[in-house]
């Protein structure tokens, strides 16, 4: 299929020397700024300064793993600074990017439903300080061990602020995973195979914000017909056609696709399609097998070969079963040396977070009973600022500045 | 290049065929237009070309159709991805990836060109449609012109030999619709691509067709000619074909300059004689009342208005609704300003301007959906944000841009019912109202089933049943055919006549000419201009109508005056 038709080579003088001899001008570039709002300089969201989307993603996920490694609250807070100020510095203006906001919010409702459970519920832990206490509700006795009201002291908010805070930093390091590098960026990244699984999901994400918006649209077409468009019922009624649209605009999408050339398939030898499969199913098998013998007591010997094996053959049948597409990448983001000192720092985070809570756990898990006041030991709190290195070698140039405001 | 050799398509279910003895070539480079009325199936001749018809769609095709000497029969829409770009009427259901660049390259991608290869043509086509500077937009920010352009784009990065595009300016506003045809002229002239489009707006295109291809009715073979020839017999015309017809003039004119260099008599028969009122009704601030017929012959005695009671004498005249200084921030942007407007009873005001000028959002503050961030709106002495839904739709109704979301039950009888229970009204109120704009409807016929304009007259008469006094429209014309638009016009005219109020957002000039006491332009959320249509639309070269343009320095605006004047 790569042809070049004719107006292939006159498509290049059309573009360069005949625009400007053409009959009628485009009067795009007059009004390209419908609006006249002049705007900020912009960052390409084609990732900042071309850091491949898995190395934001292993950074991310690196610092969430390195949180989940300690309770003391200064490393969290430390831990949860150096991942905003990245995501501030590097993250590109594109709508996924605005989803950090909604992210920290999460956080921030995770963090108050721990505590608000650990005054209401009750907590096993031992506390001395009583704060307040709250009448307790008579349970009946098949719903023993549980406590509603009663005692509430120092000690069992503590840990519970500890450890909501603990789940809220692995929440905003996601956060930060999904503004830095968007999740179809990633999927961009998927072999040949799965490429069109890859688009399968992408659709579906940018389908979301449309029924968002068609909702909106229906109910404010209740107002119109005179009948209330809040409360549950209001949303009940648009329910239905708000469906009925998303259905009908996925059938127009699909059409479009197809009209575009998803899923063109190359020919492939039948050898080639027998092998893809047999590779892809022995994988499979072979995946099972090991981590069965890895799990099993007696397996210990041959688990793990035959589960690397397994991996090994499965790879293989994916990428030889990417022959049968014939796409190609346009702009693949590539892996450079950015990208190995981005997902290295977070690495490096990790490790050393992981080394120092087998080392001092003391230090890393802060005592509640007895209250400690919690201090930053100096070690783990230096590995954390190494989370920082992508924010100063990635840091976007701020390219184009472009006048316009999205809408 | 595109040959369709004696095809007929019949869709499953369908006892007749949709369009048949289609027998046409599409030679090589050039742009045939494809017209006719609603429904003759101008769609279903444009998805044979890239084979969604009968592959994506189901039913039989008959014959046979080639594109480059492939046949459609054998080859699967995505097989002939690499010939046949196809854009849709909705360029947002065409996009899969969310930013402009992405979406150049997701064909060519599909098609597995080069990296390389690719990188050029992306750069060519953002520089051939003026796209360079909104690369990197999400595409769900750019204005309906850029969504357009970018479609187009998509479908042009593979190098396809032929464009199928529906109705690709109907949605757009004049400028942008210019835009839009610059950069298929170019296509055509500097690239050698050839295009076959369907629209109804043939006052836009019809003058950059080589040849049209008309279907005249359902079911009915098409006719091939040049434009000139073909728009002589054609059942839709643009009113530059109207007032070449009414003159006389042979060949027929297809571009205002060709109109203009003939109509010298034709000025000179005019001299003297001063247009009738193109808007029959009320000439806002003239009156003090405004002046009803005296015995108005009116479809809708059902839908008069009581005179107002205020008959004494008064110094301010009766206003419908107001707006002072009203200021609405949408986000981060302004989409209103210090916007001031008032609507007499009787009156009808076109408000025009760009796509995303803040007409909707002015009609939305008006009927409530809107929230003012700062002024005041005042509709029927309420302010329509704070008044409950259900007294709101006695004050003001708004038929929206997509007609079909007022509508919610499965038979027309339903829906009726429910808009009677919703407006309080009598029974039977709402069905009466839909067998006088809608005649000939069944009760059992389900809302998804009628055409766009039937759909436009169902919602309207479920807005009517409250009998607003002020009633507003958003694009009513979208989608119209020249025959739906005239029956909307009689609908319109004769509301006003019993005494509405009407407000219309559009980008039809033609449709503003015909209907609209008063126009008012609105640009980046502000009122620029707002006055009689005659002397809005006649100083201002992208809402000027046809009719106005060819008779310069006179003050006609639409064929009709034209007509009476010289009758």
């Amino acid at each position: 299929m790569r042809r070049t038709p004719g107006w292939a080579r006159s498509g290049l003088r059309g573009a360069r020397g005949g625009a400007r001899t053409s009959v009628r001008g485009v009067p795009g570039a007059a009004r390209a700024n419908p609006r006249g709002v002049p705007g900020a300089a912009r960052v390409n969201p084609r990732g900042a300064a071309g850091v491949h989307a898995g190395a934001w993603w292993l950074w991310a996920l690196a610092l969430g793993t390195a949180a989940t490694r300690t309770t003391n609250p200064l490393l969290l807070a430390l831990l949860l600074t150096v991942s905003g100020y990245v995501v501030v510095t590097c993250r590109p203006d594109t709508p996924s990017a605005r989803s950090y906001t909604a992210f920290v919010r999460l956080a921030l409702a995770v963090l108050l439903i721990r505590l608000v459970f650990a005054v209401a519920l009750g907590s096993p832990i031992p506390g001395t300080h009583v704060l307040v206490t709250l009448p307790e509700v008579p349970l009946p006795h098949w719903a023993q061990g549980i406590r509603l009201g009663g005692r509430v002291t120092a000690e069992a908010l503590v840990f519970a602020l500890y450890d909501g805070l603990k789940l809220a930093t692995l929440l905003v390091c996601v956060g930060a995973a999904n503004a830095l590098a968007a999740p179809a960026r990633l999927l961009k990244s998927l072999p040949g195979a799965l490429y069109e699984m890859g688009v399968a999901v992408v659709v579906a994400l940018t389908f979301a914000p449309h029924l968002v918006a068609d909702g909106r649209r229906l109910r404010a077409a209740r107002r119109l017909r005179g009948r209330p468009d809040r409360g549950v019922r209001g949303l009940l009624h648009v329910g239905l056609p708000v469906l009925q649209g998303a259905l009908e605009r996925s059938v127009a999408l699909a059409a479009a696709m197809d009209a575009r050339g998803y899923g063109r398939t190359a020919e492939v030898a039948p050898a080639v399609r027998r092998t893809t499969a047999a590779l892809t199913l022995g994988g499979l098998l072979g995946v099972c097998a090991g981590t069965y013998g890895l799990l099993t007591a007696e397996g210990g010997t041959y688990g793990l070969p035959v589960l690397l094996a397994g991996v090994a053959a499965a790879l293989a049948g994916l990428r030889l079963g990417g022959r049968r597409s014939p796409r190609t990448r346009y702009r693949p983001d590539t892996w450079n040396l950015r990208s190995c000192l981005v997902a290295g720092a977070g690495a490096a985070v990790a490790a050393l977070l992981t080394l120092a809570a087998a080392r001092d756990p003391e230090a890393l898990h802060p005592g509640v009973v007895p209250l400690t006041a919690p201090t930053l030991p100096l070690w783990p709190a230096a590995a954390v600022l190494l989370g920082l290195l992508p924010a100063f070698a990635a840091a976007p140039t701020p390219a184009r500045t472009s006048p316009e405001e999205p809408s | 290049m595109i040959r369709f050799e004696d095809v007929s398509v019949t869709y499953d279910g369908a006892a007749e065929p949709t369009v048949r003895g289609v027998d046409f070539e599409v030679p090589e480079g050039e742009l045939v237009l494809l017209v006719g009325p609603s429904g003759v199936g101008k769609s279903t001749v444009l998805g044979a070309v890239s084979g969604l018809v009968p592959h994506f769609t189901g039913g039989t095709l008959r014959g046979r159709v080639t594109v480059a000497g492939r046949d459609t029969r054998t080859h699967k829409p995505r097989e002939l991805a690499d010939v046949v770009g196809t854009v849709g009427q909705d360029p947002l259901s065409h996009f899969v990836t969310d930013t402009v660049e992405d979406e150049l390259a997701y064909g060519m991608e599909s098609l597995g060109l080069a990296p390389d290869v690719m990188r050029r043509r992306v750069e060519e086509t953002l520089d051939l449609l003026g796209l360079a500077d909104l690369r990197d937009r999400p595409i769900a920010t750019l204005s309906g012109g850029q969504q357009q352009r970018v479609a187009i784009g998509s479908v042009l990065t593979p190098h396809p030999k032929a464009l199928v595009l529906d109705e690709p300016t109907s949605a757009l506003d004049p400028a942008a619709a210019e835009e839009v045809l610059a950069v298929l002229q170019r296509l055509v002239h500097d690239l050698g691509t050839t295009v076959l489009m369907a629209e109804h707006r043939l006052e836009r295109v019809v003058q950059y067709a080589d040849q049209v291809v008309l279907l005249p009715a359902p079911g009915a073979a098409p006719t091939i000619g040049a434009p000139a020839d073909l728009m002589a017999v054609s059942p839709v015309y643009p009113p530059v074909v109207d007032l070449g017809r009414l003159a006389g003039w042979s060949p027929l004119p297809l571009t205002v300059r060709d109109a203009r260099r003939r109509a010298a008599d034709l000025r000179e028969r005019l001299t003297g004689r001063e247009p009738a009122p193109a808007a029959p009704g009320p000439a806002p601030g003239t009156t003090a009342a405004p002046a009803r017929p005296a015995a108005p012959r009116t479809l809708f005695p059902l839908l008069r208005r009581r005179a107002p009671r205020d008959t004494g004498p008064t110094d301010t005249p009766p206003v419908v609704a107001e707006a002072r200084a009203l200021a609405v921030r949408r986000g981060r942007v302004q989409a209103l300003r210090h916007v001031h407007l008032t609507v007499a009873p009787g009156e009808t005001i076109a408000l025009m301007g760009r796509n995303g000028a803040g007409k909707s959002t002015l009609l939305g503050s008006l009927v409530g959906l809107v929230e003012p961030s700062g002024g005041q709106v005042r509709v029927g002495g309420a302010v329509p944000h704070r008044t409950p839904p259900r007294d709101l739709v006695r004050r003001v109704g708004l038929v929206p841009q997509e007609p079909r979301d007022l509508l919610y039950a499965d038979t027309v009888a339903a829906e009726c019912a429910a808009a009677d229970r919703d407006a309080q009204a009598a029974p039977g109120t709402c069905r009466a109202l839909v067998s006088e704009l809608l005649p000939g409807v069944a009760d059992a016929t389900h809302p998804r089933d009628l055409s766009e304009g039937q759909r436009l007259a169902l919602a309207l008469a479920v807005v009517l049943t409250a009998r607003p006094p002020l009633l507003l429209l958003d694009e009513p014309t979208r989608g119209l055919d020249y025959g739906a638009k005239a029956r909307l016009v009689t609908v319109l005219r004769e509301l006003a006549a019993a005494g509405h109020a009407i407000v219309l957002a559009t980008h039809d000039v033609e449709l503003a000419a015909e209907l609209a006491h008063r126009v008012v332009l609105l640009a980046e959320g502000e009122v620029i201009a707002d006055g009689p249509t005659a002397e809005v639309v006649v100083s201002s070269p992208s809402y000027a109508p046809q009719v106005t343009k060819i008779l310069a320095p006179h003050r006609w605006l639409t064929v009709a005056q034209v007509r009476e004047a010289l009758a």
